[in-house]
């Protein structure tokens, strides 16, 4: 292991470590959004299937929480792009 | 077996495209400006064919196209954010929805296969304009101090929390907003893109490998290609929806505010 980390120069083990930040940078950000989704689709399937006299505006309201809720992933994923070497 | 020296291009080599048109000159086309003239002469053909043609009592063709877009917008855009004096941005929220979705769809369609959303500068452009809209409504509605007022007071707090609550509500309102609108529709057309190449990439590097690189094409990067371009069709309609849908929420929200 030391001798990997002697052998490489100061600017190779940068890149290295830019790539395994982006990768774990998204991985954590997307942790979050993915239950936060789930939460929303799940409480809407009940909820129109409860009532599907409304499931016109309870799709309404389900795709803006998404929205909402993706946004964060979306961060994440903009920092994976802007992190990529 | 070639496939773990998979070689994927820079990213910027997928989205950077050299100019094809009117090369040197500030009109200057590139795949991207293509694109966008493409969605609009589609945008504007599908409603110019459906007004200028005598129009039928029960549609067909493009007619029926139009129709069915503009019952949707309004079905269930307008009339569950703004309700039913959104009516007047009923034309502004369709022509937007059937452009943005035109120049997301160039994803899937066969050698062309470049979504244009994915350079930043038309969502941008289209956010700020729905900033622009939705501020412009406030006043309007409002007065210049009562929209102010509704936006960075929201009722209902206890006066102490304003010190938090009126920072935030003006950063979100004002600032984040239109950005977290364009990097939505961007991020998630970059996204599908990066997919997309992924998996094609994978594929021809698979098959031109030989031997067992046939097995591993055809039986899981192939279908996982297919799969994933039905994805990405859902994908490009959904962002449409959702950016249109947002816009028409933050102008609701702007021309009724929350008493």
């Amino acid at each position: 292991m030391l001798n990997i980390l002697a052998e490489t120069g100061p600017g190779e083990m940068l890149e290295g470590l830019k790539a395994i930040g982006a990768g774990l940078g998204y991985g954590l950000a997307a942790i979050g959004p993915g239950i936060g989704i789930g939460t929303v689709v799940g409480n809407a399937i009940s909820a129109m299937a409860r009532q599907p006299e409304s499931a016109g505006m309870v799709r309404t309201t389900m795709f803006l929480g998404i929205a909402f809720t993706e946004a964060l992933a979306l961060i994440g994923f903009v920092v994976f792009i802007l992190l990529l070497p | 077996m070639n496939v773990l020296a998979l070689e994927f291009p820079p990213v910027n080599h997928l989205f950077d495209w050299p100019s094809v048109l009117f090369n040197d000159t500030p009109f200057a086309l590139n795949k991207v400006g293509l694109t966008y003239l493409f969605a609009m002469v589609m945008t504007m053909l599908i409603f110019g064919f459906a007004g200028a043609k005598r129009s039928r009592l029960v549609p067909a063709g493009v007619q029926h196209v139009a129709e069915s877009g503009v019952n949707f917008v309004e079905e269930s855009v307008v009339m569950q954010t703004i309700g039913p004096d959104g009516r007047k941005f009923m034309p502004f929220l369709t022509t937007m929805f059937f452009f943005i979705l035109f120049s997301n769809i160039t994803e899937v369609i066969p050698f062309w296969q470049f979504p244009a959303n994915s350079r930043m500068a038309m969502p941008i452009t289209l956010a700020l304009l729905v900033w622009v809209i939705y501020n412009f409504q406030g006043v309007k509605h409002q007065g210049p101090l009562g929209y102010l007022k509704n936006s960075l007071f929201p009722p209902g707090v206890p006066v102490f929390l304003y010190v938090i609550v009126t920072p935030i509500e003006f950063v979100s309102t004002f600032i984040v907003r239109p950005f977290s609108l364009a990097i939505r529709l961007w991020a998630n057309m970059v996204a599908g893109h990066l997919l997309l190449v992924t998996f094609a990439i994978l594929s021809a590097t698979m098959w031109s490998s030989g031997g067992l690189g046939y097995v591993g094409a055809l039986a899981l990067s192939f279908p996982m290609l297919i799969l994933m371009t039905g994805f990405e069709i859902l994908v490009s309609f959904l962002q449409a929806f959702i950016f249109t849908i947002l816009a028409a929420v933050y102008i609701g929200g702007s021309m009724h505010p929350e008493h």
